[in-house]
Protein backbone atom coordinates (compact mmCIF):
# COMPACT_ATOMS: atom_id res chain seq x y z
CA UNK A 1 0.00 0.00 0.00
CA UNK A 2 1.44 3.42 -0.91
CA UNK A 3 1.76 6.04 1.79
CA UNK A 4 -0.85 8.81 1.40
CA UNK A 5 -1.55 12.18 2.97
CA UNK A 6 -5.32 12.52 3.21
CA UNK A 7 -5.64 14.10 6.65
CA UNK A 8 -2.95 15.96 8.58
CA UNK A 9 -3.24 13.38 11.37
CA UNK A 10 -1.94 10.76 8.93
CA UNK A 11 1.44 12.22 9.89
CA UNK A 12 2.83 11.82 13.41
CA UNK A 13 4.25 14.83 15.23
CA UNK A 14 7.72 13.35 14.70
CA UNK A 15 7.10 13.06 10.96
CA UNK A 16 5.90 16.67 10.79
CA UNK A 17 8.99 17.81 12.67
CA UNK A 18 11.09 15.81 10.23
CA UNK A 19 9.32 17.42 7.23
CA UNK A 20 9.93 20.86 8.69
CA UNK A 21 13.61 20.00 9.18
CA UNK A 22 13.86 18.79 5.56
CA UNK A 23 12.13 21.97 4.30
CA UNK A 24 14.61 24.09 6.28
CA UNK A 25 17.48 22.14 4.71
CA UNK A 26 15.98 22.61 1.22
CA UNK A 27 15.77 26.38 1.86
CA UNK A 28 19.40 26.42 3.00
CA UNK A 29 20.77 24.06 0.33
CA UNK A 30 18.48 24.00 -2.74
CA UNK A 31 21.16 22.64 -5.09
CA UNK A 32 21.44 19.48 -3.02
CA UNK A 33 17.86 18.57 -3.96
CA UNK A 34 17.68 19.69 -7.59
CA UNK A 35 17.88 16.20 -9.08
CA UNK A 36 16.34 14.24 -6.24
CA UNK A 37 13.20 13.37 -8.24
CA UNK A 38 14.78 13.01 -11.68
CA UNK A 39 12.58 10.82 -13.95
CA UNK A 40 9.70 10.92 -11.45
CA UNK A 41 6.31 12.30 -12.43
CA UNK A 42 3.78 14.16 -10.33
CA UNK A 43 0.16 14.27 -11.53
CA UNK A 44 -1.78 17.32 -10.37
CA UNK A 45 -5.48 16.53 -10.70
CA UNK A 46 -7.47 19.65 -9.93
CA UNK A 47 -11.19 19.09 -10.23
CA UNK A 48 -11.63 22.58 -8.79
CA UNK A 49 -9.70 25.77 -9.66
CA UNK A 50 -6.58 26.76 -7.74
CA UNK A 51 -3.63 29.04 -8.29
CA UNK A 52 -1.27 28.61 -5.39
CA UNK A 53 -1.68 25.00 -4.48
CA UNK A 54 -1.42 23.58 -7.99
CA UNK A 55 1.46 25.82 -9.02
CA UNK A 56 3.34 25.23 -5.78
CA UNK A 57 3.05 21.47 -6.24
CA UNK A 58 4.28 21.76 -9.81
CA UNK A 59 7.02 24.19 -8.84
CA UNK A 60 8.05 21.85 -6.02
CA UNK A 61 8.33 18.84 -8.33
CA UNK A 62 10.23 20.81 -10.97
CA UNK A 63 12.66 22.10 -8.33
CA UNK A 64 13.30 18.48 -7.38
CA UNK A 65 14.19 17.63 -10.99
CA UNK A 66 10.95 15.76 -11.70
CA UNK A 67 8.18 16.49 -14.18
CA UNK A 68 4.45 17.10 -13.98
CA UNK A 69 1.25 16.28 -15.83
CA UNK A 70 -2.44 16.75 -15.07
CA UNK A 71 -5.44 19.01 -15.47
CA UNK A 72 -6.60 22.18 -13.78
CA UNK A 73 -10.38 21.88 -14.02
CA UNK A 74 -12.86 19.01 -14.07
CA UNK A 75 -14.21 20.04 -17.48
CA UNK A 76 -10.91 19.16 -19.15
CA UNK A 77 -10.97 15.60 -17.77
CA UNK A 78 -13.24 12.60 -18.28
CA UNK A 79 -15.11 13.67 -15.15
CA UNK A 80 -17.14 15.81 -17.54
CA UNK A 81 -18.23 12.55 -19.23
CA UNK A 82 -19.32 11.10 -15.90
CA UNK A 83 -16.18 9.15 -14.97
CA UNK A 84 -15.91 8.34 -11.27
CA UNK A 85 -13.05 9.53 -9.08
CA UNK A 86 -11.97 5.90 -8.66
CA UNK A 87 -11.65 5.28 -12.40
CA UNK A 88 -9.82 8.57 -13.00
CA UNK A 89 -7.34 7.79 -10.24
CA UNK A 90 -6.89 4.19 -11.36
CA UNK A 91 -5.99 5.50 -14.82
CA UNK A 92 -3.65 8.25 -13.69
CA UNK A 93 -1.85 6.01 -11.23
CA UNK A 94 -0.73 4.01 -14.30
CA UNK A 95 1.08 7.10 -15.61
CA UNK A 96 2.41 8.98 -12.57
CA UNK A 97 4.56 8.17 -9.55
CA UNK A 98 2.57 10.38 -7.17
CA UNK A 99 -0.75 12.26 -7.36
CA UNK A 100 -1.84 15.54 -5.80
CA UNK A 101 -5.59 16.04 -6.13
CA UNK A 102 -8.11 18.72 -5.32
CA UNK A 103 -11.80 17.97 -5.48
CA UNK A 104 -14.94 19.92 -4.52
CA UNK A 105 -16.48 16.89 -2.80
CA UNK A 106 -15.50 16.11 0.79
CA UNK A 107 -13.73 12.76 1.15
CA UNK A 108 -12.84 12.44 -2.55
CA UNK A 109 -9.11 11.90 -1.79
CA UNK A 110 -10.02 9.19 0.73
CA UNK A 111 -12.04 7.51 -2.04
CA UNK A 112 -9.16 7.99 -4.48
CA UNK A 113 -6.69 6.33 -2.13
CA UNK A 114 -8.73 3.13 -2.30
CA UNK A 115 -8.05 2.87 -6.04
CA UNK A 116 -4.53 4.22 -6.34
CA UNK A 117 -1.30 2.30 -6.67
CA UNK A 118 0.77 5.43 -6.03
CA UNK A 119 0.74 7.93 -3.14
CA UNK A 120 -2.22 10.33 -3.03
CA UNK A 121 -1.88 13.81 -1.58
CA UNK A 122 -5.05 15.63 -0.62
CA UNK A 123 -4.68 19.13 -2.07
CA UNK A 124 -8.06 20.19 -0.67
CA UNK A 125 -11.43 18.43 -0.58
CA UNK A 126 -14.37 20.82 -0.45
CA UNK A 127 -14.74 22.47 2.93
CA UNK A 128 -13.19 19.49 4.66
CA UNK A 129 -9.38 19.29 4.78
CA UNK A 130 -6.29 20.80 3.22
CA UNK A 131 -3.32 19.10 4.89
CA UNK A 132 -0.54 20.54 2.70
CA UNK A 133 -1.74 24.05 3.51
CA UNK A 134 -1.49 22.97 7.13
CA UNK A 135 2.09 21.83 6.63
CA UNK A 136 2.74 25.21 5.01
CA UNK A 137 1.17 26.96 8.00
CA UNK A 138 3.19 24.89 10.46
CA UNK A 139 6.45 25.62 8.64
CA UNK A 140 5.53 29.32 8.59
CA UNK A 141 4.72 29.41 12.31
CA UNK A 142 7.95 27.53 13.01
CA UNK A 143 9.98 29.99 10.91
CA UNK A 144 8.21 33.08 12.31
CA UNK A 145 8.12 32.06 15.98
CA UNK A 146 10.90 29.49 16.21
CA UNK A 147 8.54 27.02 17.88
CA UNK A 148 5.24 25.17 17.50
CA UNK A 149 4.09 25.53 21.11
CA UNK A 150 3.44 28.14 23.79
CA UNK A 151 1.42 30.80 21.96
CA UNK A 152 -2.06 32.22 21.51
CA UNK A 153 -3.48 31.88 18.02
CA UNK A 154 -6.62 33.59 16.74
CA UNK A 155 -8.55 32.12 13.81
CA UNK A 156 -10.71 34.77 12.17
CA UNK A 157 -13.39 34.70 9.48
CA UNK A 158 -15.09 31.68 7.98
CA UNK A 159 -14.29 28.93 10.45
CA UNK A 160 -17.18 26.75 9.30
CA UNK A 161 -16.15 26.11 5.70
CA UNK A 162 -12.48 27.07 6.09
CA UNK A 163 -10.83 23.70 5.59
CA UNK A 164 -7.38 25.14 6.30
CA UNK A 165 -8.61 26.12 9.76
CA UNK A 166 -9.96 22.63 10.48
CA UNK A 167 -6.69 20.99 9.50
CA UNK A 168 -4.52 23.50 11.37
CA UNK A 169 -6.55 23.25 14.58
CA UNK A 170 -6.24 19.47 14.35
CA UNK A 171 -2.50 19.65 13.80
CA UNK A 172 -1.77 22.22 16.52
CA UNK A 173 -3.85 20.29 19.05
CA UNK A 174 -0.94 17.87 19.28
CA UNK A 175 1.45 20.58 20.48
CA UNK A 176 1.61 21.89 24.05
CA UNK A 177 0.30 25.05 25.64
CA UNK A 178 -1.54 26.70 22.78
CA UNK A 179 -4.55 28.95 23.40
CA UNK A 180 -7.18 29.13 20.68
CA UNK A 181 -9.32 32.20 20.07
CA UNK A 182 -12.06 31.50 17.52
CA UNK A 183 -13.34 34.70 15.90
CA UNK A 184 -16.26 34.37 13.52
CA UNK A 185 -19.86 35.36 12.82
CA UNK A 186 -22.27 33.05 14.66
CA UNK A 187 -23.24 31.41 11.35
CA UNK A 188 -19.63 30.55 10.50
CA UNK A 189 -18.40 29.09 13.79
CA UNK A 190 -15.94 26.23 13.87
CA UNK A 191 -17.92 22.97 13.35
CA UNK A 192 -18.79 21.12 16.53
CA UNK A 193 -16.98 17.96 15.45
CA UNK A 194 -13.69 19.84 15.06
CA UNK A 195 -14.04 21.41 18.50
CA UNK A 196 -14.99 18.10 20.06
CA UNK A 197 -12.36 15.92 18.42
CA UNK A 198 -9.42 18.32 18.38
CA UNK A 199 -9.97 20.45 21.48
CA UNK A 200 -12.61 19.30 23.98
CA UNK A 201 -11.55 15.66 24.10
CA UNK A 202 -7.97 16.71 24.86
CA UNK A 203 -9.01 19.31 27.43
CA UNK A 204 -7.51 22.14 25.35
CA UNK A 205 -8.87 25.60 26.25
CA UNK A 206 -10.46 27.82 23.63
CA UNK A 207 -12.69 30.85 23.51
CA UNK A 208 -15.17 32.03 20.90
CA UNK A 209 -16.04 35.59 20.02
CA UNK A 210 -17.51 37.66 17.20
CA UNK A 211 -15.31 40.67 18.01
CA UNK A 212 -11.81 40.73 16.48
CA UNK A 213 -10.75 44.08 17.93
CA UNK A 214 -11.37 43.08 21.54
CA UNK A 215 -9.06 40.06 21.33
CA UNK A 216 -6.36 41.23 18.93
CA UNK A 217 -4.01 42.52 21.73
CA UNK A 218 -3.65 39.02 23.21
CA UNK A 219 -2.72 37.21 19.98
CA UNK A 220 0.74 35.97 18.96
CA UNK A 221 -0.59 34.67 15.64
CA UNK A 222 -3.61 35.86 13.70
CA UNK A 223 -4.85 33.42 11.06
CA UNK A 224 -7.20 35.29 8.72
CA UNK A 225 -9.52 33.49 6.30
CA UNK A 226 -11.75 34.41 3.40
CA UNK A 227 -15.51 33.94 3.50
CA UNK A 228 -15.76 31.41 0.69
CA UNK A 229 -18.49 32.18 -1.81
CA UNK A 230 -18.26 28.74 -3.43
CA UNK A 231 -19.27 26.98 -0.20
CA UNK A 232 -22.62 28.75 0.17
CA UNK A 233 -25.82 27.28 -1.20
CA UNK A 234 -27.50 30.66 -0.73
CA UNK A 235 -25.97 33.83 -2.20
CA UNK A 236 -27.88 36.07 0.22
CA UNK A 237 -26.10 34.46 3.16
CA UNK A 238 -22.74 35.00 1.47
CA UNK A 239 -23.44 38.69 0.77
CA UNK A 240 -24.54 39.24 4.37
CA UNK A 241 -21.41 37.65 5.86
CA UNK A 242 -18.62 38.40 3.38
CA UNK A 243 -17.47 41.66 4.96
CA UNK A 244 -17.64 40.50 8.57
CA UNK A 245 -13.94 41.08 9.24
CA UNK A 246 -11.57 43.39 7.42
CA UNK A 247 -8.07 43.73 8.84
CA UNK A 248 -6.67 47.25 8.53
CA UNK A 249 -3.52 49.02 9.83
CA UNK A 250 -5.77 50.81 12.37
CA UNK A 251 -6.99 47.53 13.86
CA UNK A 252 -3.38 46.37 14.15
CA UNK A 253 -2.39 49.37 16.29
CA UNK A 254 -3.32 47.47 19.44
CA UNK A 255 -1.74 44.19 18.37
CA UNK A 256 1.56 42.84 19.70
CA UNK A 257 4.75 44.05 18.01
CA UNK A 258 5.72 40.47 17.17
CA UNK A 259 2.30 39.33 15.95
CA UNK A 260 2.45 37.10 12.86
CA UNK A 261 -0.43 37.49 10.40
CA UNK A 262 -1.09 34.39 8.32
CA UNK A 263 -3.63 33.84 5.54
CA UNK A 264 -3.93 30.77 3.30
CA UNK A 265 -4.85 33.06 0.37
CA UNK A 266 -6.50 33.95 -1.93
CA UNK A 267 -7.83 36.98 -0.12
CA UNK A 268 -10.71 39.10 -1.29
CA UNK A 269 -10.90 42.15 0.98
CA UNK A 270 -10.45 40.68 4.47
CA UNK A 271 -6.89 42.07 4.67
CA UNK A 272 -6.44 45.50 3.14
CA UNK A 273 -3.46 45.91 0.82
CA UNK A 274 -2.02 48.52 3.22
CA UNK A 275 -1.37 45.74 5.74
CA UNK A 276 1.04 44.10 3.27
CA UNK A 277 3.66 46.72 4.18
CA UNK A 278 3.48 45.81 7.87
CA UNK A 279 6.43 43.51 8.78
CA UNK A 280 3.98 41.42 10.80
CA UNK A 281 2.27 40.36 7.57
CA UNK A 282 3.69 36.86 7.03
CA UNK A 283 1.35 35.64 4.30
CA UNK A 284 3.67 36.21 1.34
CA UNK A 285 6.46 34.41 3.17
CA UNK A 286 3.86 31.71 3.85
CA UNK A 287 3.27 31.27 0.10
CA UNK A 288 6.98 30.69 -0.43
CA UNK A 289 7.12 28.19 2.41
CA UNK A 290 4.37 26.20 0.68
CA UNK A 291 6.71 25.17 -2.09
CA UNK A 292 9.48 24.02 0.24
CA UNK A 293 7.26 21.93 2.51
CA UNK A 294 5.66 20.29 -0.54
CA UNK A 295 9.14 19.41 -1.81
CA UNK A 296 9.83 17.76 1.54
CA UNK A 297 6.49 15.91 1.41
CA UNK A 298 7.01 14.60 -2.13
CA UNK A 299 10.41 13.25 -1.10
CA UNK A 300 8.93 11.57 1.95
CA UNK A 301 6.00 9.92 0.17
CA UNK A 302 8.25 8.71 -2.66
CA UNK A 303 10.68 7.34 -0.08
CA UNK A 304 13.58 9.36 -1.45
CA UNK A 305 16.37 10.31 0.92
CA UNK A 306 18.88 13.01 0.03
CA UNK B 1 -49.25 -15.72 23.63
CA UNK B 2 -47.40 -18.81 22.36
CA UNK B 3 -44.79 -18.80 19.63
CA UNK B 4 -43.49 -22.22 18.60
CA UNK B 5 -39.87 -23.09 19.25
CA UNK B 6 -37.71 -23.29 16.17
CA UNK B 7 -35.73 -26.35 15.09
CA UNK B 8 -32.95 -24.79 13.01
CA UNK B 9 -32.40 -21.09 12.93
CA UNK B 10 -31.53 -17.98 14.93
CA UNK B 11 -33.10 -16.26 17.91
CA UNK B 12 -32.20 -12.63 18.52
CA UNK B 13 -32.83 -11.92 22.18
CA UNK B 14 -32.52 -8.96 24.54
CA UNK B 15 -33.54 -6.47 21.87
CA UNK B 16 -34.43 -3.13 23.36
CA UNK B 17 -38.23 -2.90 23.34
CA UNK B 18 -39.40 -1.22 20.16
CA UNK B 19 -36.23 -1.81 18.15
CA UNK B 20 -37.17 -5.12 16.53
CA UNK B 21 -38.57 -3.53 13.39
CA UNK B 22 -35.32 -1.60 12.88
CA UNK B 23 -33.44 -4.88 13.02
CA UNK B 24 -35.96 -6.52 10.70
CA UNK B 25 -35.27 -3.76 8.18
CA UNK B 26 -31.47 -3.57 8.55
CA UNK B 27 -31.02 -7.36 8.32
CA UNK B 28 -33.36 -7.46 5.29
CA UNK B 29 -35.46 -10.15 6.97
CA UNK B 30 -38.35 -9.25 4.67
CA UNK B 31 -36.42 -11.00 1.89
CA UNK B 32 -36.47 -14.39 3.67
CA UNK B 33 -38.93 -17.10 2.64
CA UNK B 34 -38.90 -18.80 6.06
CA UNK B 35 -41.05 -17.99 9.08
CA UNK B 36 -39.91 -14.93 11.03
CA UNK B 37 -41.56 -14.09 14.34
CA UNK B 38 -41.26 -10.62 15.84
CA UNK B 39 -42.29 -10.66 19.45
CA UNK B 40 -42.63 -7.23 20.99
CA UNK B 41 -42.76 -6.09 24.61
CA UNK B 42 -41.93 -9.45 26.20
CA UNK B 43 -41.60 -9.24 29.99
CA UNK B 44 -37.96 -9.40 31.07
CA UNK B 45 -36.53 -9.58 34.59
CA UNK B 46 -33.38 -7.79 33.44
CA UNK B 47 -34.80 -5.26 30.98
CA UNK B 48 -38.40 -4.80 32.07
CA UNK B 49 -39.56 -5.19 28.48
CA UNK B 50 -37.70 -6.54 25.47
CA UNK B 51 -38.25 -7.65 21.89
CA UNK B 52 -37.30 -11.04 20.42
CA UNK B 53 -36.94 -12.11 16.79
CA UNK B 54 -37.09 -15.81 15.83
CA UNK B 55 -35.88 -16.80 12.36
CA UNK B 56 -36.86 -20.33 11.37
CA UNK B 57 -33.92 -20.99 9.07
CA UNK B 58 -30.12 -21.04 9.50
CA UNK B 59 -28.58 -17.75 8.35
CA UNK B 60 -25.45 -15.67 8.75
CA UNK B 61 -26.38 -12.70 10.91
CA UNK B 62 -24.49 -9.45 10.38
CA UNK B 63 -23.20 -8.89 13.90
CA UNK B 64 -21.95 -5.41 12.99
CA UNK B 65 -25.46 -4.29 12.15
CA UNK B 66 -26.78 -5.66 15.43
CA UNK B 67 -23.92 -4.12 17.39
CA UNK B 68 -24.61 -0.75 15.80
CA UNK B 69 -28.32 -0.85 16.58
CA UNK B 70 -27.98 -2.27 20.09
CA UNK B 71 -24.79 -3.86 21.51
CA UNK B 72 -26.78 -5.64 24.22
CA UNK B 73 -28.49 -8.02 21.80
CA UNK B 74 -27.67 -11.74 22.08
CA UNK B 75 -27.66 -14.08 19.11
CA UNK B 76 -28.68 -17.70 19.78
CA UNK B 77 -27.96 -20.32 17.12
CA UNK B 78 -30.44 -23.22 17.21
CA UNK B 79 -29.72 -26.67 15.71
CA UNK B 80 -32.19 -29.56 16.02
CA UNK B 81 -34.17 -27.62 18.57
CA UNK B 82 -31.14 -27.06 20.82
CA UNK B 83 -29.14 -23.87 21.37
CA UNK B 84 -25.62 -24.66 20.16
CA UNK B 85 -24.10 -21.19 20.35
CA UNK B 86 -24.77 -17.86 22.04
CA UNK B 87 -23.02 -14.76 20.73
CA UNK B 88 -22.78 -11.37 22.37
CA UNK B 89 -22.41 -8.51 19.95
CA UNK B 90 -20.14 -5.49 20.37
CA UNK B 91 -20.18 -1.92 19.19
CA UNK B 92 -18.36 -2.32 15.83
CA UNK B 93 -15.36 -0.10 15.16
CA UNK B 94 -16.18 0.07 11.44
CA UNK B 95 -19.44 -0.16 9.53
CA UNK B 96 -19.49 -0.86 5.80
CA UNK B 97 -22.67 -0.28 3.79
CA UNK B 98 -24.90 -0.30 6.85
CA UNK B 99 -25.65 3.41 7.10
CA UNK B 100 -25.11 6.17 4.56
CA UNK B 101 -23.82 9.73 4.74
CA UNK B 102 -26.37 12.52 4.45
CA UNK B 103 -23.85 15.34 3.91
CA UNK B 104 -24.68 16.69 0.43
CA UNK B 105 -21.03 17.69 0.00
CA UNK B 106 -19.75 14.15 0.64
CA UNK B 107 -18.29 12.19 -2.29
CA UNK B 108 -20.37 9.13 -1.32
CA UNK B 109 -23.56 11.09 -2.06
CA UNK B 110 -22.52 11.97 -5.61
CA UNK B 111 -20.82 8.61 -6.20
CA UNK B 112 -23.09 6.10 -4.44
CA UNK B 113 -21.19 3.10 -5.80
CA UNK B 114 -18.49 3.80 -3.20
CA UNK B 115 -18.63 1.71 -0.03
CA UNK B 116 -20.32 3.72 2.72
CA UNK B 117 -17.75 3.45 5.51
CA UNK B 118 -18.34 4.77 9.02
CA UNK B 119 -15.87 4.66 11.90
CA UNK B 120 -16.67 4.67 15.61
CA UNK B 121 -15.37 8.00 16.91
CA UNK B 122 -16.80 8.01 20.43
CA UNK B 123 -17.87 4.74 22.08
CA UNK B 124 -19.38 6.59 25.06
CA UNK B 125 -21.93 8.39 22.90
CA UNK B 126 -21.91 5.66 20.21
CA UNK B 127 -21.06 8.29 17.62
CA UNK B 128 -20.04 7.17 14.15
CA UNK B 129 -18.44 9.43 11.56
CA UNK B 130 -18.27 9.06 7.81
CA UNK B 131 -14.74 7.91 6.92
CA UNK B 132 -14.80 10.21 3.89
CA UNK B 133 -16.10 13.55 5.19
CA UNK B 134 -16.21 12.95 9.00
CA UNK B 135 -19.87 13.96 9.28
CA UNK B 136 -21.44 12.35 12.35
CA UNK B 137 -24.33 9.97 11.86
CA UNK B 138 -27.40 10.82 13.86
CA UNK B 139 -27.94 7.79 16.08
CA UNK B 140 -31.71 7.97 15.66
CA UNK B 141 -32.59 5.20 13.24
Amino acid sequence: MPRNLIDITDLSVEEIDQLIATAEDIIANPAKYQDACAHKQLATLFFEPSTRTRLSFESAMLALGGSTLGFSEANSSSTAKGETVGDTIHTVSCYADIIAMRHPKEGAPFAAAQYSEVPIINAGDGGHNHPTQTLTDLLTIHREKGRLNNFTIGFCGDLKFGRTVHSLVNALSRYANINYVLISPLELKLPRYVKEEALKKKGIPYSQTTDLESVIPELDILYMTRVQKERFFNEEDYLRLKDSYILTPEKLEHAKADLSILHPLPRVNEITVAVDRDPRAAYWRQVKNGKFIRMALILKLLGIQV
Amino acid sequence: MNIDSIQNGVVLDHIQAGKSMDIYRYLHLDQLDCSVAIIKNVKSAKMGKKDIIKIDSPMEVDLDVLGYIDPNITVNIIRDGVRVDKKHVELPKRLVNVIHCKNPRCITVSEPQLDAIFLLSDPATRTYRCAYCETAKDKKL
